[in-house]
Protein backbone atom coordinates (compact mmCIF):
# COMPACT_ATOMS: atom_id res chain seq x y z
CA UNK A 1 0.00 0.00 0.00
CA UNK A 2 2.94 2.45 1.63
CA UNK A 3 4.91 2.30 -1.48
CA UNK A 4 7.88 2.85 0.09
CA UNK A 5 6.67 6.41 0.73
CA UNK A 6 5.99 7.08 4.37
CA UNK A 7 3.39 10.08 3.32
CA UNK A 8 1.61 11.44 6.54
CA UNK A 9 -2.19 12.34 6.20
CA UNK A 10 -4.06 15.12 7.50
CA UNK A 11 -5.11 18.81 7.05
CA UNK A 12 -1.31 19.97 8.01
CA UNK A 13 0.41 17.34 6.47
CA UNK A 14 -1.81 18.16 3.12
CA UNK A 15 -1.24 21.70 3.42
CA UNK A 16 2.87 21.40 3.71
CA UNK A 17 2.96 19.25 0.75
CA UNK A 18 0.69 21.81 -1.11
CA UNK A 19 3.33 24.86 -0.30
CA UNK A 20 6.04 22.95 -1.10
CA UNK A 21 4.77 22.21 -4.80
CA UNK A 22 4.25 25.39 -5.23
CA UNK A 23 7.30 26.67 -3.58
CA UNK A 24 9.18 24.04 -6.49
CA UNK A 25 7.40 25.32 -9.03
CA UNK A 26 7.65 28.59 -8.63
CA UNK A 27 11.64 28.95 -8.21
CA UNK A 28 11.59 26.77 -11.87
CA UNK A 29 9.58 29.32 -13.81
CA UNK A 30 10.82 32.50 -11.67
CA UNK A 31 9.54 34.60 -14.31
CA UNK A 32 5.96 34.62 -13.01
CA UNK A 33 7.58 35.82 -9.79
CA UNK A 34 9.73 38.76 -11.71
CA UNK A 35 7.13 40.23 -13.73
CA UNK A 36 4.53 41.65 -11.24
CA UNK A 37 7.56 43.28 -9.59
CA UNK A 38 8.62 44.78 -12.72
CA UNK A 39 4.75 46.27 -13.40
CA UNK A 40 4.99 47.70 -9.77
CA UNK A 41 7.93 49.29 -10.45
CA UNK A 42 7.04 50.48 -14.12
CA UNK A 43 3.37 51.92 -12.35
CA UNK A 44 5.59 53.44 -9.49
CA UNK A 45 7.61 54.96 -12.26
CA UNK A 46 4.63 56.22 -14.36
CA UNK A 47 3.58 58.75 -11.87
CA UNK A 48 6.47 60.80 -11.57
CA UNK A 49 5.94 61.37 -15.37
CA UNK A 50 2.43 62.21 -15.56
CA UNK A 51 2.20 63.89 -11.97
CA UNK A 52 4.93 66.06 -11.34
CA UNK A 53 8.70 65.14 -10.95
CA UNK A 54 8.87 67.51 -7.75
CA UNK A 55 10.19 64.94 -5.13
CA UNK A 56 7.87 67.41 -2.01
CA UNK A 57 4.59 66.65 -3.75
CA UNK A 58 5.26 63.48 -4.99
CA UNK A 59 5.79 62.64 -1.17
CA UNK A 60 1.97 63.33 -1.07
CA UNK A 61 0.60 60.95 -3.22
CA UNK A 62 3.59 58.55 -2.42
CA UNK A 63 1.08 56.17 -0.04
CA UNK A 64 -1.72 56.50 -2.96
CA UNK A 65 0.90 55.40 -5.66
CA UNK A 66 2.65 52.51 -3.54
CA UNK A 67 -0.80 50.91 -2.62
CA UNK A 68 -2.49 51.23 -6.44
CA UNK A 69 0.72 49.86 -7.74
CA UNK A 70 0.86 47.18 -5.14
CA UNK A 71 -2.87 46.32 -5.58
CA UNK A 72 -3.00 46.30 -9.66
CA UNK A 73 0.50 43.91 -9.36
CA UNK A 74 -1.46 41.51 -7.08
CA UNK A 75 -4.04 41.24 -9.17
CA UNK A 76 -1.85 40.28 -12.04
CA UNK A 77 0.04 37.83 -10.05
CA UNK A 78 -3.71 36.69 -8.66
CA UNK A 79 -4.26 35.09 -11.96
CA UNK A 80 -1.41 32.55 -11.49
CA UNK A 81 -2.85 31.27 -8.46
CA UNK A 82 -5.77 28.98 -9.60
CA UNK A 83 -5.67 29.04 -13.51
CA UNK A 84 -2.71 26.45 -14.39
CA UNK A 85 -3.83 24.49 -11.66
CA UNK A 86 -7.76 24.49 -13.07
CA UNK A 87 -6.45 23.67 -16.52
CA UNK A 88 -4.21 21.12 -16.11
CA UNK A 89 -6.18 19.34 -13.59
CA UNK A 90 -4.58 20.02 -10.42
CA UNK A 91 -7.23 21.43 -8.41
CA UNK A 92 -9.62 18.97 -9.23
CA UNK A 93 -6.95 15.73 -7.73
CA UNK A 94 -7.26 18.04 -4.63
CA UNK A 95 -10.50 18.30 -4.07
CA UNK A 96 -10.97 14.55 -5.15
CA UNK A 97 -8.16 13.57 -2.45
CA UNK A 98 -10.44 13.29 0.64
CA UNK A 99 -7.81 16.08 2.13
CA UNK A 100 -9.44 19.02 3.20
CA UNK A 101 -9.27 21.68 0.19
CA UNK A 102 -9.92 24.81 2.70
CA UNK A 103 -6.38 23.94 3.84
CA UNK A 104 -4.83 23.30 0.90
CA UNK A 105 -6.38 26.28 -0.61
CA UNK A 106 -4.95 27.81 2.19
CA UNK A 107 -1.52 26.65 2.21
CA UNK A 108 -1.46 27.87 -1.75
CA UNK A 109 -2.89 31.26 -0.61
CA UNK A 110 0.01 31.64 2.05
CA UNK A 111 2.70 30.23 -0.75
CA UNK A 112 1.17 32.98 -2.94
CA UNK A 113 1.63 35.59 -0.94
CA UNK A 114 5.10 34.46 -0.02
CA UNK A 115 5.90 34.46 -3.73
CA UNK A 116 4.00 37.99 -5.00
CA UNK A 117 3.03 39.80 -2.07
CA UNK A 118 5.97 39.56 0.33
CA UNK A 119 8.94 40.55 -2.99
CA UNK A 120 6.66 43.34 -3.29
CA UNK A 121 6.52 44.56 -0.04
CA UNK A 122 10.47 44.06 0.52
CA UNK A 123 11.27 45.89 -3.09
CA UNK A 124 8.92 48.35 -2.09
CA UNK A 125 11.66 50.65 -0.47
CA UNK A 126 13.22 51.48 -3.62
CA UNK A 127 10.19 52.83 -5.23
CA UNK A 128 9.30 54.68 -2.19
CA UNK A 129 12.76 56.32 -2.23
CA UNK A 130 12.35 57.78 -5.83
CA UNK A 131 8.64 58.84 -4.68
CA UNK A 132 11.01 61.24 -1.98
CA UNK A 133 9.15 58.64 1.04
CA UNK A 134 11.67 59.59 3.93
CA UNK A 135 14.00 56.53 4.99
CA UNK A 136 12.78 56.39 8.22
CA UNK A 137 9.06 55.51 7.26
CA UNK A 138 10.25 52.85 5.15
CA UNK A 139 9.96 49.94 7.89
CA UNK A 140 6.83 50.70 8.51
CA UNK A 141 5.86 51.04 5.10
CA UNK A 142 7.15 47.65 4.20
CA UNK A 143 4.81 46.05 7.52
CA UNK A 144 2.02 47.66 6.08
CA UNK A 145 2.73 46.20 2.45
CA UNK A 146 2.86 42.88 3.87
CA UNK A 147 0.07 42.63 6.06
CA UNK A 148 -1.94 44.34 3.18
CA UNK A 149 -0.72 41.88 0.08
CA UNK A 150 -1.54 39.11 2.89
CA UNK A 151 -5.60 40.54 3.36
CA UNK A 152 -5.32 41.50 -0.67
CA UNK A 153 -4.41 37.41 -1.47
CA UNK A 154 -6.99 36.23 1.05
CA UNK A 155 -9.34 38.12 -0.81
CA UNK A 156 -8.26 37.64 -4.04
CA UNK A 157 -8.19 33.58 -3.46
CA UNK A 158 -11.97 34.12 -3.14
CA UNK A 159 -12.58 35.63 -6.11
CA UNK A 160 -9.99 33.95 -8.09
CA UNK A 161 -11.73 30.67 -7.00
CA UNK A 162 -14.87 32.05 -8.64
CA UNK A 163 -13.53 33.30 -11.92
CA UNK A 164 -12.53 29.71 -12.41
CA UNK A 165 -15.72 29.09 -14.10
CA UNK A 166 -15.89 32.18 -16.01
CA UNK A 167 -14.96 32.86 -19.88
CA UNK A 168 -13.04 36.24 -19.90
CA UNK A 169 -11.47 35.74 -16.35
CA UNK A 170 -8.83 39.04 -16.39
CA UNK A 171 -11.40 41.61 -16.58
CA UNK A 172 -13.79 39.96 -14.15
CA UNK A 173 -11.19 39.01 -11.65
CA UNK A 174 -10.37 42.84 -11.04
CA UNK A 175 -14.09 43.51 -10.66
CA UNK A 176 -14.99 41.50 -7.78
CA UNK A 177 -11.46 42.55 -6.57
CA UNK A 178 -11.48 45.94 -6.13
CA UNK A 179 -14.21 46.74 -4.90
CA UNK A 180 -13.80 43.90 -1.93
CA UNK A 181 -10.39 45.43 -1.25
CA UNK A 182 -11.37 48.98 -0.38
CA UNK A 183 -11.30 48.71 3.44
CA UNK A 184 -7.22 46.82 2.98
CA UNK A 185 -6.41 50.20 0.35
CA UNK A 186 -7.81 52.45 3.31
CA UNK A 187 -5.90 51.18 6.27
CA UNK A 188 -2.59 50.14 4.52
CA UNK A 189 -2.77 53.98 2.38
CA UNK A 190 -3.58 55.31 6.34
CA UNK A 191 -0.42 53.41 7.79
CA UNK A 192 1.82 54.52 4.82
CA UNK A 193 0.85 58.35 4.96
CA UNK A 194 1.30 57.98 9.08
CA UNK A 195 4.74 56.76 8.82
CA UNK A 196 5.47 59.76 5.82
CA UNK A 197 4.52 62.15 8.52
CA UNK A 198 6.15 60.41 11.49
CA UNK A 199 2.93 59.68 12.82
CA UNK A 200 1.56 56.85 14.83
CA UNK A 201 0.92 53.76 12.39
CA UNK A 202 -0.60 51.25 15.22
CA UNK A 203 -4.10 52.11 14.66
CA UNK A 204 -4.47 51.49 10.89
CA UNK A 205 -1.86 48.79 11.41
CA UNK A 206 -4.35 46.92 14.02
CA UNK A 207 -7.66 46.95 11.92
CA UNK A 208 -5.12 45.97 9.00
CA UNK A 209 -4.09 42.88 11.47
CA UNK A 210 -8.01 42.57 12.21
CA UNK A 211 -9.02 42.37 8.74
CA UNK A 212 -6.30 40.13 7.53
CA UNK A 213 -7.07 37.78 10.93
CA UNK A 214 -11.22 38.11 9.75
CA UNK A 215 -9.64 36.82 6.00
CA UNK A 216 -7.50 34.03 7.41
CA UNK A 217 -10.44 32.57 8.86
CA UNK A 218 -13.19 33.19 6.33
CA UNK A 219 -11.74 33.34 2.86
CA UNK A 220 -10.08 30.04 2.63
CA UNK A 221 -13.65 28.54 3.31
CA UNK A 222 -15.77 30.84 0.72
CA UNK A 223 -12.61 30.00 -1.54
CA UNK A 224 -12.53 25.98 -1.08
CA UNK A 225 -16.76 26.14 -1.67
CA UNK A 226 -15.48 28.80 -5.31
CA UNK A 227 -13.30 26.17 -6.42
CA UNK A 228 -15.28 23.34 -5.72
CA UNK A 229 -18.01 25.43 -7.92
CA UNK A 230 -15.86 26.41 -10.35
CA UNK A 231 -14.76 22.41 -10.88
CA UNK A 232 -17.69 21.10 -10.87
CA UNK B 1 -46.56 25.67 13.23
CA UNK B 2 -47.23 24.46 10.03
CA UNK B 3 -44.44 25.03 7.85
CA UNK B 4 -45.61 23.10 4.34
CA UNK B 5 -46.56 26.86 3.03
CA UNK B 6 -43.28 28.24 3.09
CA UNK B 7 -42.13 24.97 0.66
CA UNK B 8 -44.42 25.60 -2.19
CA UNK B 9 -42.65 28.95 -2.87
CA UNK B 10 -39.91 26.63 -3.69
CA UNK B 11 -41.86 25.17 -7.05
CA UNK B 12 -41.31 27.45 -9.64
CA UNK B 13 -44.79 26.97 -11.26
CA UNK B 14 -45.93 28.03 -7.91
CA UNK B 15 -43.79 31.21 -7.88
CA UNK B 16 -44.50 31.73 -11.14
CA UNK B 17 -48.18 32.02 -10.60
CA UNK B 18 -48.10 33.68 -7.48
CA UNK B 19 -46.18 36.72 -9.11
CA UNK B 20 -48.31 36.83 -11.45
CA UNK B 21 -51.33 37.22 -8.72
CA UNK B 22 -49.47 39.62 -6.90
CA UNK B 23 -47.27 41.93 -8.89
CA UNK B 24 -50.06 44.21 -9.55
CA UNK B 25 -51.72 44.31 -6.18
CA UNK B 26 -47.95 46.03 -5.56
CA UNK B 27 -47.80 48.16 -7.91
CA UNK B 28 -51.19 49.24 -7.67
CA UNK B 29 -50.03 49.88 -4.02
CA UNK B 30 -46.76 51.69 -4.65
CA UNK B 31 -48.33 53.79 -7.14
CA UNK B 32 -50.80 55.10 -4.96
CA UNK B 33 -49.04 55.87 -2.37
CA UNK B 34 -46.30 57.39 -4.42
CA UNK B 35 -48.67 59.74 -5.51
CA UNK B 36 -49.87 60.48 -1.71
CA UNK B 37 -46.18 60.61 -0.68
CA UNK B 38 -44.99 62.75 -3.38
CA UNK B 39 -48.12 65.19 -3.33
CA UNK B 40 -47.87 65.42 0.61
CA UNK B 41 -44.15 65.76 -0.01
CA UNK B 42 -43.72 68.26 -2.98
CA UNK B 43 -46.92 70.98 -1.92
CA UNK B 44 -48.27 69.90 1.05
CA UNK B 45 -45.11 70.21 3.46
CA UNK B 46 -43.43 73.62 4.26
CA UNK B 47 -40.11 74.86 3.19
CA UNK B 48 -37.15 73.89 4.79
CA UNK B 49 -35.77 77.04 6.70
CA UNK B 50 -31.97 76.61 5.67
CA UNK B 51 -32.19 74.42 2.65
CA UNK B 52 -36.07 75.82 1.12
CA UNK B 53 -37.17 73.87 -1.55
CA UNK B 54 -33.91 72.52 -2.28
CA UNK B 55 -34.71 69.79 0.68
CA UNK B 56 -37.39 67.97 -0.96
CA UNK B 57 -35.08 65.64 -2.77
CA UNK B 58 -34.93 63.93 0.27
CA UNK B 59 -38.34 62.58 -0.66
CA UNK B 60 -36.77 60.46 -3.57
CA UNK B 61 -33.24 60.01 -2.08
CA UNK B 62 -33.39 58.75 0.97
CA UNK B 63 -35.78 55.63 0.31
CA UNK B 64 -33.86 55.15 -2.17
CA UNK B 65 -30.50 55.17 -0.52
CA UNK B 66 -32.27 52.69 1.92
CA UNK B 67 -33.57 50.23 -0.53
CA UNK B 68 -30.16 49.81 -2.35
CA UNK B 69 -28.67 48.47 0.56
CA UNK B 70 -31.82 46.93 2.01
CA UNK B 71 -31.46 44.58 -2.08
CA UNK B 72 -28.46 44.22 -1.63
CA UNK B 73 -29.16 41.98 2.01
CA UNK B 74 -32.21 41.06 -0.11
CA UNK B 75 -30.02 39.70 -2.70
CA UNK B 76 -27.29 37.90 -0.07
CA UNK B 77 -30.32 36.38 1.66
CA UNK B 78 -32.21 34.73 -1.53
CA UNK B 79 -28.50 33.37 -2.56
CA UNK B 80 -27.66 32.09 0.79
CA UNK B 81 -31.43 30.35 0.83
CA UNK B 82 -30.56 29.00 -2.73
CA UNK B 83 -27.13 27.42 -2.09
CA UNK B 84 -27.78 26.27 1.34
CA UNK B 85 -31.58 24.83 0.45
CA UNK B 86 -30.71 24.24 -3.62
CA UNK B 87 -33.65 26.21 -3.89
CA UNK B 88 -34.08 27.20 -7.53
CA UNK B 89 -36.16 30.03 -7.17
CA UNK B 90 -33.97 31.30 -4.28
CA UNK B 91 -31.54 32.10 -6.90
CA UNK B 92 -33.86 33.55 -9.58
CA UNK B 93 -34.58 35.57 -6.91
CA UNK B 94 -31.29 36.83 -6.22
CA UNK B 95 -30.33 37.11 -9.90
CA UNK B 96 -33.93 39.33 -10.13
CA UNK B 97 -32.33 41.62 -7.29
CA UNK B 98 -29.38 42.70 -8.92
CA UNK B 99 -30.19 45.16 -11.09
CA UNK B 100 -32.95 46.91 -9.28
CA UNK B 101 -30.67 47.44 -6.67
CA UNK B 102 -28.32 48.64 -9.28
CA UNK B 103 -30.60 50.68 -10.39
CA UNK B 104 -31.89 52.15 -7.10
CA UNK B 105 -27.71 52.50 -6.23
CA UNK B 106 -27.57 54.88 -9.18
CA UNK B 107 -30.74 57.01 -8.21
CA UNK B 108 -29.37 57.68 -4.97
CA UNK B 109 -25.95 59.01 -6.51
CA UNK B 110 -27.61 60.78 -9.10
CA UNK B 111 -30.23 62.35 -6.60
CA UNK B 112 -27.34 63.00 -4.23
CA UNK B 113 -25.38 64.98 -6.54
CA UNK B 114 -27.95 66.58 -7.78
CA UNK B 115 -28.79 68.14 -3.97
CA UNK B 116 -25.23 68.23 -3.55
CA UNK B 117 -24.85 70.80 -5.62
CA UNK B 118 -27.11 73.26 -3.96
CA UNK B 119 -26.18 72.65 -0.46
CA UNK B 120 -22.40 72.39 -0.64
CA UNK B 121 -21.71 73.82 -3.67
CA UNK B 122 -20.45 70.31 -5.80
CA UNK B 123 -21.69 67.44 -7.54
CA UNK B 124 -19.40 65.27 -5.63
CA UNK B 125 -17.45 65.19 -2.99
CA UNK B 126 -15.17 61.89 -1.18
CA UNK B 127 -17.57 61.80 1.74
CA UNK B 128 -18.08 58.32 3.24
CA UNK B 129 -21.49 57.93 2.36
CA UNK B 130 -21.27 58.99 -1.07
CA UNK B 131 -17.84 57.01 -1.23
CA UNK B 132 -19.01 53.62 0.22
CA UNK B 133 -22.67 54.23 -2.05
CA UNK B 134 -20.08 54.02 -5.26
CA UNK B 135 -18.71 51.03 -3.78
CA UNK B 136 -21.64 49.18 -3.01
CA UNK B 137 -22.13 50.28 -6.98
CA UNK B 138 -19.15 48.33 -7.81
CA UNK B 139 -20.20 45.21 -5.95
CA UNK B 140 -23.45 44.78 -8.16
CA UNK B 141 -21.64 45.41 -11.17
CA UNK B 142 -19.14 42.79 -10.09
CA UNK B 143 -22.16 40.55 -8.88
CA UNK B 144 -23.89 40.71 -12.35
CA UNK B 145 -20.65 40.63 -14.05
CA UNK B 146 -19.68 37.44 -12.89
CA UNK B 147 -23.53 35.98 -13.46
CA UNK B 148 -22.79 37.11 -17.18
CA UNK B 149 -19.02 35.50 -17.39
CA UNK B 150 -20.34 32.32 -16.12
CA UNK B 151 -22.37 29.80 -19.03
CA UNK B 152 -23.74 27.24 -17.26
CA UNK B 153 -26.64 28.90 -15.16
CA UNK B 154 -26.18 26.25 -12.29
CA UNK B 155 -22.64 27.28 -11.79
CA UNK B 156 -22.85 31.07 -12.21
CA UNK B 157 -26.13 30.55 -9.45
CA UNK B 158 -23.39 29.15 -6.76
CA UNK B 159 -20.55 31.15 -8.18
CA UNK B 160 -22.55 34.41 -7.75
CA UNK B 161 -24.53 33.61 -4.57
CA UNK B 162 -20.77 33.06 -2.45
CA UNK B 163 -19.85 36.09 -4.23
CA UNK B 164 -23.11 38.02 -2.71
CA UNK B 165 -22.48 35.94 0.77
CA UNK B 166 -18.54 37.35 0.20
CA UNK B 167 -20.41 41.28 -0.08
CA UNK B 168 -22.68 41.55 2.32
CA UNK B 169 -19.68 40.27 5.00
CA UNK B 170 -17.82 43.09 3.38
CA UNK B 171 -20.02 45.71 3.59
CA UNK B 172 -19.97 47.01 7.05
CA UNK B 173 -16.08 46.89 6.74
CA UNK B 174 -16.15 48.56 4.08
CA UNK B 175 -18.64 51.38 5.35
CA UNK B 176 -16.59 51.48 8.60
CA UNK B 177 -13.43 51.99 6.77
CA UNK B 178 -14.59 54.92 4.64
CA UNK B 179 -15.79 56.41 7.55
CA UNK B 180 -12.23 57.85 8.53
CA UNK B 181 -12.53 60.92 6.15
CA UNK B 182 -14.46 63.66 8.09
CA UNK B 183 -18.03 64.10 6.85
CA UNK B 184 -19.89 66.07 5.10
CA UNK B 185 -22.79 64.13 5.06
CA UNK B 186 -25.22 65.07 7.31
CA UNK B 187 -25.73 62.13 10.41
CA UNK B 188 -28.63 59.61 10.87
CA UNK B 189 -31.61 61.16 10.79
CA UNK B 190 -34.40 59.76 13.29
CA UNK B 191 -37.25 58.95 11.49
CA UNK B 192 -39.49 56.87 14.02
CA UNK B 193 -38.76 57.40 17.68
CA UNK B 194 -38.36 61.33 18.75
CA UNK B 195 -37.93 62.48 15.10
CA UNK B 196 -35.60 64.68 14.05
CA UNK B 197 -38.63 66.41 11.08
CA UNK B 198 -41.09 68.05 12.00
CA UNK B 199 -44.69 65.92 11.19
CA UNK B 200 -45.70 67.56 8.01
CA UNK B 201 -42.51 67.04 6.62
CA UNK B 202 -41.94 63.37 7.89
CA UNK B 203 -45.17 61.53 6.93
CA UNK B 204 -44.86 61.98 3.34
CA UNK B 205 -41.18 60.48 4.14
CA UNK B 206 -42.57 57.45 5.99
CA UNK B 207 -45.29 57.06 3.05
CA UNK B 208 -42.49 56.91 0.23
CA UNK B 209 -40.38 54.57 2.04
CA UNK B 210 -43.43 52.07 1.88
CA UNK B 211 -43.84 53.05 -1.18
CA UNK B 212 -40.36 52.79 -2.88
CA UNK B 213 -40.47 49.35 -0.93
CA UNK B 214 -43.86 48.12 -2.41
CA UNK B 215 -42.47 49.41 -5.79
CA UNK B 216 -38.98 47.14 -5.40
CA UNK B 217 -41.87 44.52 -4.46
CA UNK B 218 -43.19 45.06 -7.65
CA UNK B 219 -40.45 45.03 -10.41
CA UNK B 220 -39.01 42.22 -8.48
CA UNK B 221 -42.01 39.70 -8.59
CA UNK B 222 -41.97 40.96 -12.49
CA UNK B 223 -38.29 40.25 -12.71
CA UNK B 224 -39.00 37.17 -11.15
CA UNK B 225 -41.19 35.90 -13.40
CA UNK B 226 -39.26 36.80 -16.55
CA UNK B 227 -36.37 35.25 -15.07
CA UNK B 228 -38.44 31.58 -14.10
CA UNK B 229 -39.91 31.66 -17.41
CA UNK B 230 -36.01 32.00 -19.15
CA UNK B 231 -34.77 29.24 -16.83
CA UNK B 232 -37.88 26.64 -17.51
CA UNK B 233 -38.75 27.58 -21.00
CA UNK B 234 -38.18 23.66 -21.33
CA UNK B 235 -40.13 22.66 -18.73
CA UNK B 236 -44.03 21.72 -19.62
CA UNK B 237 -45.57 23.61 -17.18
CA UNK B 238 -43.99 26.97 -18.95
CA UNK B 239 -46.02 25.46 -21.93
CA UNK B 240 -49.49 25.53 -20.39
CA UNK B 241 -48.78 28.71 -18.56
CA UNK B 242 -48.20 30.69 -21.67
CA UNK B 243 -51.10 29.21 -24.16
Amino acid sequence: MNNGWPVKTGPLAAARLVAARDLRLAFRKPSQLIQPLMFFMIVATLFPLTLTPELSRLRDAAPGVLWIGALLSSLLALEFLFRDDAVDGTLEQFALSGQSLTWMLFAKTCTHWLLSGLPLALSAPLAALALGVPVEALGSMVAALALGGFALSMVGAICAGLTLGARRGGVLLSLLTLPLSVPILVFGADATRQAIVGGDIAGPMYLLGAIAVLGVTLAPLAAAAAVRIGLE
Amino acid sequence: MNWTWFHRFGSAPYMYGFARRWAPWFGGAAALLMLIGLYGGLFLAPQDYQQKDAFRIVYVHAPSATLSLMIYTTMAIAAAVGLIWRMKVAHAAAAACAPIGAWFTVATLFTGSLWGKPMWGTYWAWDPRLTSELVLLFLYFGYMGLRAAIEDPQKADKASAVLAIVGIVNVPIIKYSVNWWTSLHQGHTRYLADPDMDRSMLWPLLTLFVAFGLFFGAVLLIRLRAELLRRERNASWVREALS
